[in-house]
């Protein structure tokens, strides 16, 4: 018999005892949701309301005429309220929070999607709300730092380790520890201690059970394959679960490869030889971890990639053969990223754009009455400063230093 | 198990038994050797030697740097394990570690326990590995005679106290307040009662930890606990005053 909270061998929830009651709250709270209907008709209800639900599945013409291949469809998720899929679990967390009675939360972040939203459902349900990122990921990404403080959020700069998503995780769960009584710590991926990665799960297969709905309608039958970029991987886990279920439906998640797998300076978990079986953050999975199970420094060009663990969930499927893994790197996704927003008129998140780049290599390679669906998490014009950076774009460097100019005169 | 005797025949001869808590490697293994030793010289009865894991989740800003920049120096847990041996041989008091999961995990838990058997450490503690996670752990621990040392909380109800003290052996770790390693703790009446409910759960002996920093901390635990355990203040007093501070500060806290 498989324990709850584990997936095959993975997951789990090595938590210190200081949160033994706090987890068994949780635990039965989420259940009671589960089993209540009302709940996630509820939950559906402000999705519809407040973010842009049910996302559209655009039909990508030019990119399907530009590969050759099979007919590409977009699940836009970018279109969500906060510009990402992160709503989702936000949403539905802040939904079990009133339920729980609880007054403050707080949220580690990378990329600051999860921030973002975070701080936006702080807002909407009056809770208080501090934020854990990376000091370097403050410096990436700005304008969501901007928008969390503006929407009364208190960021808090992670300056241990190595300042980024793994090290926001750990102080999130040190102010967790001092403050659950008043305190929900709301996890944004499908990693962590068990429930978490239930939990997130279901508040984000909504992406798949619409997703499945609408190619039905648009195209008649199902995908041949699915694409979706795995950080933590809750996006992924949002459109698989869609299709799990359909073994004809081939499942790919796809990984920072940063520089290049043989440069050890990405966050390929799955896709490269590189990560062993660990226990950290509260959870069992591939880490890419030294011989000694210290932690290594990931790199990617997306934030909300950079990260050592991934969904014991999708290690389970991984390992099962379910879904197949691939890595692109920084390179590959600034390529992808200029094609898709001039062919498309559409701007992924960076983040988003690693699901593009593999698709794009093997749309070309199926039939013209195949359809593939590549889930857009987010929108990539919040990343306008990493984006116009690694485009080395020289008419917007001279607004920055113009603009520098401006404000050290003031 | 031996920890527990030894633990206990200590206590029968003193009001109130004293673990201090050193990270391995930081500042360095040298400096270790030298705090042990001032340690052990002015009468600590018992020491938690913490092997550094990049990802300290139940420390506090203090420790967590410790941890960090013994990694950062290139620390090796073979070494850790090296300089545990020469401490037991040398020393005559009970020796523990004190880690995180994934540090015994990616060395081979059953390897591990037997590593430490063999240098003659006496107890583990692993506040990251609650029992429900821990039945290979605990196991191993048996075969061992390794005592796996149980962790209470001031949130941790009455059943919850006996359900861990059953799987626990050496001595109980009550954790005094809510939070993470260092921070000041607060020794009001809500803490004298959870301190009531530990003592009541279980006959194995109680070391409370988190913020116990001084001669009047560990005055206030005599009578309600059996053993004080002192952490971050020892790391602090080396990083500001060197470790020949160290004794003097001991010998000052009964």
């Amino acid at each position: 018999m498989i324990k709850p909270g584990y997936y095959g061998q993975w997951g789990g929830a090595f938590i210190p005892e200081i949160l033994y009651e706090t987890f068994r709250e949780l635990n039965a709270t989420f259940a009671r949701c589960q089993a209540d209907k009302t709940f996630w008709q509820e939950y559906v209800e402000l999705m519809s309301t407040y973010s842009c639900r049910p996302t559209p599945l655009t039909y990508a013409e030019n990119l399907s005429r530009h590969f050759g291949g099979a007919q590409i469809f977009i699940k836009r998720e970018d279109l969500n309220h906060t510009g990402a899929h992160k709503a989702n679990n936000v949403m539905g967390q802040g939904l079990l929070v009133k339920r729980m009675g609880k007054k403050r939360v707080i949220a580690e972040t990378g990329a600051g999607q999860h921030g973002v939203a975070t701080a936006t459902m702080a807002a909407k349900f009056g809770f208080a709300c501090t934020i854990y990122m990376g000091e370097e990921d403050v410096q990436r990404q700005r304008p969501n730092v901007f928008w969390m403080e503006k929407l009364g959020a208190t960021v808090v700069p992670v300056t241990s380790g190595s300042r980024t998503l793994k090290d926001a995780i750990n102080e999130a769960f040190r102010d967790w520890v001092a403050n659950m009584d008043t305190t929900h710590y709301v996890m944004g991926t499908v990693c962590g201690p068990h429930p978490f990665p239930a939990m997130v799960a279901w508040f984000q297969s909504i992406i798949g059970i619409e997703a499945r709905k609408q190619i039905m309608q648009h195209f008649g039958k199902l995908p041949a394959r699915v694409y979706a970029c795995v950080g933590g991987g809750s996006n992924a886990m949002g459109i698989f679960q869609g299709f799990l279920d359909d073994r004809e439906v081939e499942l790919i998640g796809v990984e920072a490869g940063g520089k290049g797998i043989a440069t050890k300076q990405h966050a390929a978990r799955l896709a490269s030889p590189d990560a062993s079986p660990g226990v950290a953050q509260g959870y069992k999975t591939m880490f890419l971890q030294d011989s000694d199970g210290q932690m290594c420094d990931t790199h990617s060009v997306a934030a909300g990639l950079d990260y050592i663990g991934v969904s014991p969930i999708l290690t389970d499927l991984w390992e099962k053969g379910r879904v197949r893994f691939a890595a692109a790197t920084d390179a590959e996704v600034m390529a992808a990223l200029d094609l898709t927003i001039k062919q498309e008129g559409i701007i992924p998140a960076l983040e988003s754009a690693h699901a593009f780049v593999h698709a794009f290599k093997e749309a070309g390679s199926l039939s013209k009455d195949e359809a593939i669906i590549i889930n857009q998490s987010g929108r990539g014009d919040k990343d306008i400063f990493t984006i116009a950076h690694a485009f080395d774009d020289p008419s917007w460097k001279a607004f920055i230093r113009e603009k520098g100019k401006q404000y050290a005169a003031d | 198990m031996q920890l527990t005797e030894t633990l206990r025949a200590r206590r029968a001869e003193k009001d109130i038994l004293l673990m201090t808590h050193l990270v391995l490697g930081y500042p360095s293994l040298a400096v270790n050797r030298e705090v042990v030793r001032q340690m052990v010289d002015n009468g600590v009865d018992c020491i938690e030697l913490q092997i550094p894991f990049s990802e300290p989740v139940a420390d506090g800003p203090v420790i967590l740097k410790a941890n960090q920049e013994a990694i950062s120096h290139g620390l090796k847990v073979r070494e850790c394990l090296e300089f545990a041996a020469e401490m037991a041989a040398t020393h005559k008091i009970p020796f523990l570690f004190m880690t995180y999961y994934n540090i015994l995990f990616k060395y081979g838990v059953e390897k591990f326990f037997k590593k430490a058997k063999e240098i003659g450490i006496q107890g583990f503690i692993v506040p990251d590995l609650p029992p429900e996670e821990g039945e290979e752990y605990l196991n191993l621990a048996k075969k061992y005679g390794i005592a796996p040392v149980m962790i209470f909380a001031p949130t941790s109800t009455d059943m919850r106290m006996r359900e861990l003290a059953g799987y626990g052996e050496g001595l109980v770790y009550c954790v005094a307040r809510r939070g993470v390693t260092g921070a000041q703790t607060t020794f009001d009446a809500a803490f004298h009662d959870y301190l009531a409910h530990c003592r009541a759960a279980t006959n194995l002996p109680l070391a409370v930890g988190f913020g116990i920093a001084s001669k009047a901390d560990v005055e206030v635990l005599k009578g309600k606990a059996d053993m004080a355990v002192i952490g971050t203040a020892t790391i602090r007093l080396v990083e500001g005053k060197g470790p020949e501070a160290v004794g003097p500060f001991i010998a000052g806290l009964r």
